[in-house]
């Protein structure tokens, strides 16, 4: 498993989150997403087998966010 | 193309009110077609954005205002509603806009305390110095930092000396020193020096790293009243679509149809409580003080009896040796290995010891140490048996106090101090009398707690009843209970809440995390401890108690500001409903209506970043209490 960090721009309506958190759960693999809000961040939990990082980038690409950096982090 | 239209908003926005007003101005001119194709453009404009949100949403199955929206603007086109279209686009566009901007600033607070994250580190590979992103440095590096540079890692110093500016993460901003082997923390800055360090935790896992992460949990960190409003908030949105779907097929008043559309926007219903959330947790965070989340504000605020540990949270913790008692000719050297044998234990009396007798002890050998909780530590210095502690581990050692020694030990109780027996090879050598102060602002923060609403102050303590109760005097406490073992704390705690208080636990985080866990709400007082950062529900940085009666304070003001929020919200639903069926609100009118409210909250919810308790630091009137209180403890 890993996870990814991801920084977005400003969020500011909250159902930009509802987005986000839909956008990334129907991509296969990815097994927890957390969307923040305020810190306008997103923390997803992935099987690095089934799907990478940038597929995840890109599926919140599509919701017309843009994503500042990222960063991956193997957990166990 | 949904990228584009999402960078272009504001450009499409001013482009859409550019337009409008020229439609306005044509209208002046009697100039209609013009003015009705500027309103046609306007309308097509603004939509562009708004409806590819709204597919690109529905695509990953959410229905979201912005769908709402945009359905109500092609309907008001199709009906040749072009002003009703564009102004709704317009407004609905600034909103976003406006939104936008005082969310930022009220974000600010935390914003700053991130932006403090160190981001770039000297990476000493090979005897070579290379500058790289902070994230490439590994647990294990050597890094190099200079005078004025951020330390980027939590680690230990390998080389060099300087003076190091805590403040980001102890709130001190007294410079403290580091030299070799001393523990440096990431996001602190060197003063003045160069340090070699070896990295022992980084990022998200140095301490700087778990504060940031726990902030921004925090903020959005969501009470059961968010829970319930997004939940439905989820259904409320397409229940909208459909009821204004049934509406139109059975009036066939498309007008009346599209309006409810727009009006169904649950906006300031789902921002309200974030907004008051965020500033919340940002006013803490600006006064270093952590709060973990909206349920310990929550909790905090309905807090009716505050229990205090009493050394390092009533008392500063720095407790000094004020009375030395010897027995005998060894009494001195038996002291040196007592300072030896507590060298490596972190307790408040220790800490005294060693600062008076530790200097030259150093070189013993301590080969054993058992520390037996609430009473001392026995162990083995240079071969010799030490028995520390109180006159319950004399006893359970079998070491004889006589009538004379017990007379002596209550002499220095009385004058409040805490005393400590020193026994080596099972003889008494010396007695100690330990005095620790009460901090300089503990009176007129209780005080202020008081006037908060605390109905009752308690303080539990491992120190003798005399101890205790020369402190509850001072401060006026309600109860106090002497004597305890830390389960003991734990259990008075739940004899509490049963008894229906609402408690919360304040202590320092040494010993206590048990207490601070059982309390409704764990308070750690002035240590940016891992076991306090956490087992603590709220963090104060500075170690002072006004941050207490700020924090306590700031709870009652968060949760007062979060019910405006809902109501006001609510009302706007109300007001928007009646006028619906009083037939006042059209579709730009309603639209406008709802903007307002959201900003309404979040301009409501800003004043909370400016909260401050009346009497708060350092200065003032505490600072006369702290004058009359050290003149006591010295007589």
């Amino acid at each position: 498993m890993q996870k990814v960090i991801m920084q977005l721009d400003e969020l500011s309506c909250p159902s930009c989150m509802q987005k986000i958190q839909n956008a990334l759960t129907h991509e296969n693999g990815v097994a927890k997403v957390k969307v923040l809000f305020n810190a306008s961040k997103v923390k997803a939990e992935y099987d690095e087998n089934q799907v990478d990082s940038e597929t995840l980038k890109q599926a919140i690409l599509k919701q017309g966010f843009t994503v500042k950096d990222y960063k991956i982090k193997e957990i166990s | 193309m949904s990228i584009w239209l999402n960078q272009h908003k504001n450009q499409i926005m001013i482009a859409n009110g550019g337009l409008i007003l020229i439609s306005l101005a044509s209208y002046g001119f009697k100039l209609t077609s013009i003015a009705q194709l500027s309103m046609l453009i306007a309308g097509v404009i603004g939509l562009l954005p708004i409806i590819s949100t709204a597919i690109s949403a529905l695509r990953v199955k959410v229905v979201s205002i912005d769908l709402l929206v945009s359905i109500a603007m092609i309907g008001a086109l199709l009906i040749g509603e072009y002003h009703e279209a564009a102004i709704v686009a317009f407004l609905f566009l600034i909103g976003e806009w406006l939104e936008k901007i005082t969310l930022k600033k009220t974000r600010s607070a935390i914003k700053q305390l991130t932006d403090l994250a160190p981001k770039t580190a000297i990476l000493l590979t090979d005897g070579q110095e290379v500058e790289v992103d902070v994230d490439e440095v590994e647990v294990g590096d050597h890094v190099i930092v200079r005078t004025g540079q951020q330390i980027p890692v939590d680690g230990t110093v390998v080389d060099g000396s300087a003076l190091v500016n805590q403040a980001s993460v102890t709130g001190e901003s007294k410079l403290v020193s580091k030299t070799l082997d001393t523990e440096v923390y990431s996001g602190t800055v060197v003063d003045n020096g160069d340090l070699e360090v070896l990295a022992t935790q980084v990022g998200e896992d140095s301490t700087f790293g778990k504060i940031i992460e726990l902030i921004e949990e925090a903020e959005d960190s969501k009470s059961k009243q968010q829970t319930f409003i997004d939940k439905f908030a989820t259904y409320y949105t397409p229940l909208v679509l459909v009821l204004g779907v049934i509406v139109g097929f059975i009036t066939k008043d498309l007008n009346l149809a599209i309006t409810i559309l727009v009006l169904g926007c649950p906006g300031a219903l789902v921002i309200g409580i974030p907004i008051s959330n965020v500033a919340g947790i940002g006013n803490g965070a600006k006064n270093q003080i952590l709060v973990k989340g909206n349920n310990a504000m929550d909790a905090l605020h309905q807090i009716d009896t505050f229990v205090f540990d009493k050394t390092g949270t009533l008392t500063q913790g720095n407790a000094q040796v004020k009375v030395v008692e010897k027995f005998n000719d060894q009494a001195l050297q038996a002291f040196m290995y007592a300072a030896s044998l507590e060298n490596h234990l972190k307790h408040p009396l220790g800490e005294a010891i060693i600062k008076r007798f530790g200097d030259a002890s150093m070189d013993y050998q301590v080969t054993h140490s058992d520390v037996i909780k609430g009473q001392g530590v026995v162990g083995k210095v240079d071969g010799h048996e030490l028995i520390v502690g109180n006159q319950q581990l004399m006893l359970n050692s079998h070491i004889q106090l006589s009538t004379e020694n017990l007379t002596t030990i209550n002499r220095i109780q009385d004058q409040g101090l805490s005393t400590v027996i020193v026994a080596v090879n099972q003889q008494l050598a010396g007695i100690l009398g330990i005095g620790d102060v009460l901090r300089a602002d503990a009176v007129s923060a209780l005080n202020e707690l008081r006037n908060l609403g605390a109905q009752k102050l308690v303080m539990l303590t491992g120190d003798d009843q005399k101890v205790a109760d020369q402190i509850a005097k001072e401060l006026n406490l309600d109860a106090v209970y002497a004597n305890l073992m830390p389960q003991d704390k734990e259990q008075l705690i739940s004899k509490f809440q049963a008894n229906h208080q609402r408690v919360a636990f304040v202590g320092d985080g040494i010993n206590d995390s048990p207490s601070l866990v059982k309390a409704d709400v764990g308070i750690a007082i002035g240590s940016g401890t891992d076991v306090a950062i956490e087992s603590a529900d709220i963090v104060l940085m500075r170690s002072k108690l006004s941050s207490l009666v700020h924090v306590y304070g700031l709870s009652k003001a968060n949760m007062k500001n979060m019910t405006e929020n809902i109501v006001l919200a609510i009302a706007t639903v109300v007001l928007l409903l009646v006028g619906l069926i009083f037939n006042k609100v059209n579709m730009a009118s309603g639209m406008f209506i709802h903007e307002i409210s959201i900003l309404l909250v979040i301009l409501n919810g800003m004043r909370l970043l400016k909260y401050h308790p009346k009497l708060d630091d350092d200065q003032g009137k505490s600072a006369m209490d702290k004058l009359k209180l050290n003149q006591k403890l010295e007589e």
